[in-house]
């Protein structure tokens, strides 16, 4: 009832601008329409220049509003982040200031040499020197711009530091998993035939990969303050995107090519509530990349913590070899030479079986 | 009849000869159904593309009801949509049809059919003196085939399983594998099948204006003689024709993989518990097929709404377009920079680094020949005597809308600030106000200055205006603020951000932007009123140059019939921008040279 009481309304409205519209042309025809042309004409001109001025009054407005939300003042929550700050308040300099201009020139010129009874346009087919000048000057500022850009693209695409923590992140329908790789430092093979073999293997690891007996499988990212970070990103099904905002970093995760990213975390999660004023904040993975249904609910946390934090939690995590293989969960450190045997056999079984 | 319409018309062009209006007999199908005159063919385009304009717009209206208030129900969407509204709420599913069926229609079948596909129809014989296309059988076939790919389009919105969801870029392996998403199941093929048709009308429609340009020039048209529009659209025909096979190529591989058990694109997969047997491809090269389609696809939205314009800008402000060989020669270098972009959309792909730079460069090379062309309209602007018809207040928008949406494209082409743009409002932003708003505004000035010759009456000037006010006011508010959500690093093509502790504090802007999308809708009703009501009942044109323009069109009779003139074609004498020239308000293009007349 109320829904049909709005398109009525809505008609009402549509039938009343119609009817306007209609009389404004039969007032036009008696009032001569050269006239009602050139009074159109005058009252265009003056909105074009209401809107040029209302127009940047709302885009500081709009600022005023929304920049405090971008957590822009807050900055970057990575070292290698800030870079990206710094170009983007470079870039805003300079196209700011260019999109402030142009749109002055172009709402100005437009009211100023409105049509104008017995003016004549000036004919002005060209001019090399004009145009020589705006190829220049915007060829000279994007040249600085790009060598700018480029030196930050080239120092984050680089490798990561050799001591970098590495974690691994994989994607799947719609959740991430993380995988560390333990004492070793190294993360053991996958193969993705392996694929729940044995039951559980959700990462696909290869177990018959002495490297993967220590590693750890998690949900949660934890991460030392102050360390560099490389992750090794990987997915399971379709194209995701690790997208970590306030690092002001991002990387698709696409099945079949695993791909990295590094940098280096500046504020612990309790820092970062303290900076931003909310109790509630936590560093968000978003999947930025379309993957499905649940494309919007694939959220995964980062929790940033001291060193000292970061080894306690990490040694409270238990490795995923022995929740998949409980017999071979040892209370003493396991003898390499002894497991490899032990795990060969039952693992050459599953190969053979497939 | 086919053949000879051909022949005769390939004839008189050759030859000028005296009699224009071809005298076959015509009925109502052979006038207004299966036409060869491409002013007919024209609009069928035309009024195509506006049916698909308000379905798209619709689907947007739709989907911004659910940013607006994640939590509300509306129970008529359910009596609308049945299973995909289940208790009045849009099930995510569905968003994401929409979301994909929106930038599906509005970016192939809206903005390119229908703008390309009316305008070069409409304006090139006109502008150029020829009785109609070099091949009026391929130009009547290129529209059936546009009208094929529109009903498979359509139809894939009623199967069982729903239409495509993976975005319009559909990358694999999600739009590859049914396991992945229901969209990607008997919708996806559907997309795939409309596409194809797509791209065979666009090319039965490219390979014919760039025939007709290069070829069947009046007496006197040199290219450098020609309407900016002409030079526009000439472009736009180049990109599509060299880029859409691409995409074809690339679809079709697609089809193989998803029916045939190929493995392009797919490889070490597990998906829904499935391990697929496919390794090898790689799912990065169906980007790299689809972009190289993708970013000319953005020129060839956009050229045609640049040519139109500037002709629009200078004939409305009564000077010369400013710098009409550097007009040119941006349009030229932008139709070459555009093959050469595309993996800026691929920055954070895990692209080589170094290849990467290149593309930064030659993406933010672009920015060059843009800026010139920001500047010579308005110097035009400049010292013009400016009549503000709806069209001159469109291209005024367009102006504007090119300047912010351009500028927005030096933030994304610089790779290193895309890590942290990339798939956010901020590239929603970007691209909506600088491709789609703006070649909207590009079509709407060309509707409203050529409805005239389309069809001899004009649209309501008051409509006319409050479309306009109501559209670039609304535009901007839209789009202008999702800049800031981008910052913040809020990722597009989500369906509820209430649960995102760093995006949920833009729920009131999202709302205020899904009331604003509600009212600019509502506003283009308007127009497509104005549209039809006007074509019986608008007022009748009486003068046979409305807007004292100089190009050929405005010499053909009000309502020309099928070969364009009753007589000759008209000689052309010189270039079509000699507005206020040696005090003359205009010199139209067919008008001899005078022996005092000074040099330009
Ligand atoms: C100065 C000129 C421009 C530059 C440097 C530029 C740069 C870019 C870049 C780098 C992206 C990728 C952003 C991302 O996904 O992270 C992008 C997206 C896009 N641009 Fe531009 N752009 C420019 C002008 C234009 C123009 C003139 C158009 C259209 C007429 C356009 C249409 C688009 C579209 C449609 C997308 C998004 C496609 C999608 O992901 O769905 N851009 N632009
Ligand atoms: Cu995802
Ligand atoms: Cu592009």
């Amino acid at each position: 009832m109320k829904d049909l009481f709005l398109v009525a309304i809505v008609v009402m409205i549509f039938v009343v601008i119609f009817q306007i519209a209609k009389a404004s042309e039969y007032v036009s025809v008696l009032k001569g329409e050269e006239k009602t042309r050139k009074q159109n004409n005058k009252i265009n001109g003056f909105l074009l220049i209401c809107f040029l001025i209302l127009g940047l009054i709302g885009a500081w407005y709009c600022n005023e509003l929304y920049y405090g939300k971008t957590l822009f003042p807050q900055g970057a929550a990575s070292v290698e982040g800030e870079k990206i700050d710094l170009m983007l308040y470079i870039t805003i300099g300079v196209t700011g200031t260019v999109f402030v201009i142009t749109q002055i020139l172009l709402f100005w010129f437009a009211f100023k040499y409105q049509e104008q009874e017995g003016k004549k346009a000036f004919y002005f087919p060209h001019n090399n020197k004009l145009e020589l000048l705006w190829t220049t000057v915007p060829a000279i500022f994007l040249t600085v711009l790009v060598v700018f850009g480029l030196k930050y693209w080239f120092k984050m695409t680089s490798d990561a530091p050799r001591d970098a923590v590495v974690v691994e992140i994989t994607g799947h329908q719609f959740a991430w998993d993380m995988r560390y790789p333990g004492k070793d430092g190294k993360l053991g093979k996958k193969n993705y035939k392996l694929y729940n073999t044995p039951s559980g293997n959700t990462l696909a690891v290869d177990f018959e990969d002495p490297e993967s007996w220590d590693d750890l499988h998690t949900t949660e990212m934890h991460l030392p303050v102050g360390k560099p970070v490389k992750l090794v990103i990987n997915a399971m099904d379709v194209i995701h995107d690790v997208g970590l905002s306030h690092f002001r970093m991002k990387m698709d995760a696409v099945p079949g090519i695993p791909t990295t990213m590094w940098f280096t975390p500046k504020y612990t999660t309790e820092e970062m509530k303290a900076r931003t004023g909310n109790p509630n904040f936590v560093y968000e993975i978003s999947c930025d990349q379309m993957c499905g249904k649940g494309h919007f609910s694939m959220r995964g946390v980062i929790v940033v913590e001291s060193e000292a934090d970061y080894n306690k939690w990490l040694a409270s995590q238990k490795p995923e070899y022995y929740t998949l293989y409980p017999e071979k969960d040892p209370a003493k450190p396991i003898q390499a030479t002894d497991t490899t045997k032990a795990v060969t056999a039952p693992m050459a079984q599953v190969m053979s079986g497939k | 009849m086919s053949t000879t319409t051909l022949q005769e018309t390939a004839h008189h062009t050759s030859h000028g000869e005296a009699h224009g209006e071809q005298h076959h007999h015509e009925t109502f199908i052979t006038k207004y159904v299966f036409s060869q005159d491409h002013k007919t063919i024209a609009k069928q385009f035309l009024v195509t593309g506006i049916i698909w304009a308000i379905i798209g717009g619709l689907f947007s209206v739709i989907f911004r009801l659910q940013l607006a208030d994640p939590t509300a129900t509306y129970p008529w969407l359910e009596d609308l949509l049945g299973h995909w509204a289940q208790g009045g709420k849009l099930q995510p599913e569905f968003y994401y049809a929409l979301v994909t069926m929106h930038g599906t229609i509005l970016v192939f079948f809206v903005l390119t059919a229908g703008l390309s596909g009316t305008f070069a129809n409409f304006l090139i014989p006109l502008q150029i003196g020829a009785r109609d296309m070099a091949s009026p059988m391929l130009n009547m076939l290129s529209y059936w085939f546009f009208f094929l790919a529109s009903i498979i389009m359509m139809s894939s919105l009623f199967v069982q399983t729903g239409p495509a969801s993976g975005g319009w870029t559909i990358y694999p392996p999600l739009s590859a594998l049914g396991d992945a998403s229901a969209g990607s199941k008997i919708g996806m093929d559907l997309w795939l099948v409309s596409m194809a048709m797509f791209i065979v009308s666009s090319l039965l429609g490219g390979l014919n204006y760039i025939t007709t340009i290069l070829n069947m020039r009046t007496k006197g048209m040199s290219m450098t003689r020609m309407p900016l529009t002409i030079w526009a659209l000439f472009f736009t025909a180049v990109l599509g024709v060299l880029s859409f096979p691409v995409l074809l190529s690339g679809a079709i591989l697609l089809l193989f993989d998803r029916n045939l058990g190929t493995s392009f694109y797919l490889s070490d997969i597990v998906v829904a518990g499935k391990i697929l047997p496919n390794e090898g491809g790689s799912a990065i090269l169906f980007q790299h097929l689809f972009w190289f389609l993708g970013h000319p696809e953005v020129y060839i939205i956009l050229l045609p709404a640049m040519g139109m314009s500037s002709e629009i800008l200078s004939i409305n402000s009564r000077k010369p377009i400013f710098g009409y060989m550097a007009m040119v020669g941006s349009l030229f270098a932008i139709t070459i920079l555009a093959f050469l972009v595309w993996a800026h959309h691929m920055f954070v792909t895990g692209l080589n680094p170094f290849l990467g730079s290149v593309f930064v460069l030659l993406t933010l090379l672009i920015a060059v020949p843009s800026a010139i062309k920001v500047f010579n309209w308005l110097t035009t602007l400049w010292r013009g005597n400016i009549r503000f018809t709806p069209a001159m207040m469109f291209a005024i928008g367009f102006v504007s809308l090119f300047i912010s949406g351009g500028l927005t494209g030096i933030f994304l082409g610089n790779s290193a600030l895309d890590i942290h743009l990339h798939d956010t409002y901020f590239v929603i932003a970007h691209f909506h106000i600088v491709m789609g708003v703006a070649s909207f505004f590009g079509m709407f000035a060309g509707v409203y200055h050529w409805y005239p010759k389309m069809f001899g009456r004009y649209l309501n000037n008051t409509l006319a205006y409050i479309h306009f006010w109501v559209t670039i006011i609304g535009a901007y508010l839209i789009f202008w603020p999702m800049h800031y959500e981008g910052l913040a690093g809020m990722p597009r093509r989500y369906y509820d951000f209430s649960n995102w502790e760093s995006f949920k504090n833009f729920g009131g802007l999202n709302q205020f932007i899904s009331m604003i999308a509600l009212l600019v809708f509502a506003v283009q009703l308007l127009f497509v009123f104005n549209f039809f009501y006007s074509i019986w009942k608008g007022r009748k044109v009486t003068n046979q140059n409305p807007w004292n323009a100089n190009t050929l069109e405005w010499t053909t009779p009000i309502r020309p019939g099928h070969g364009n003139w009753p007589g000759d074609i008209p000689e052309v004498h010189r270039w079509p921008y000699d507005y206020s020239k040696d005090g003359k308000d205009f010199i139209a293009q067919d008008v001899p040279v005078g022996a005092d007349e000074s040099k330009h």
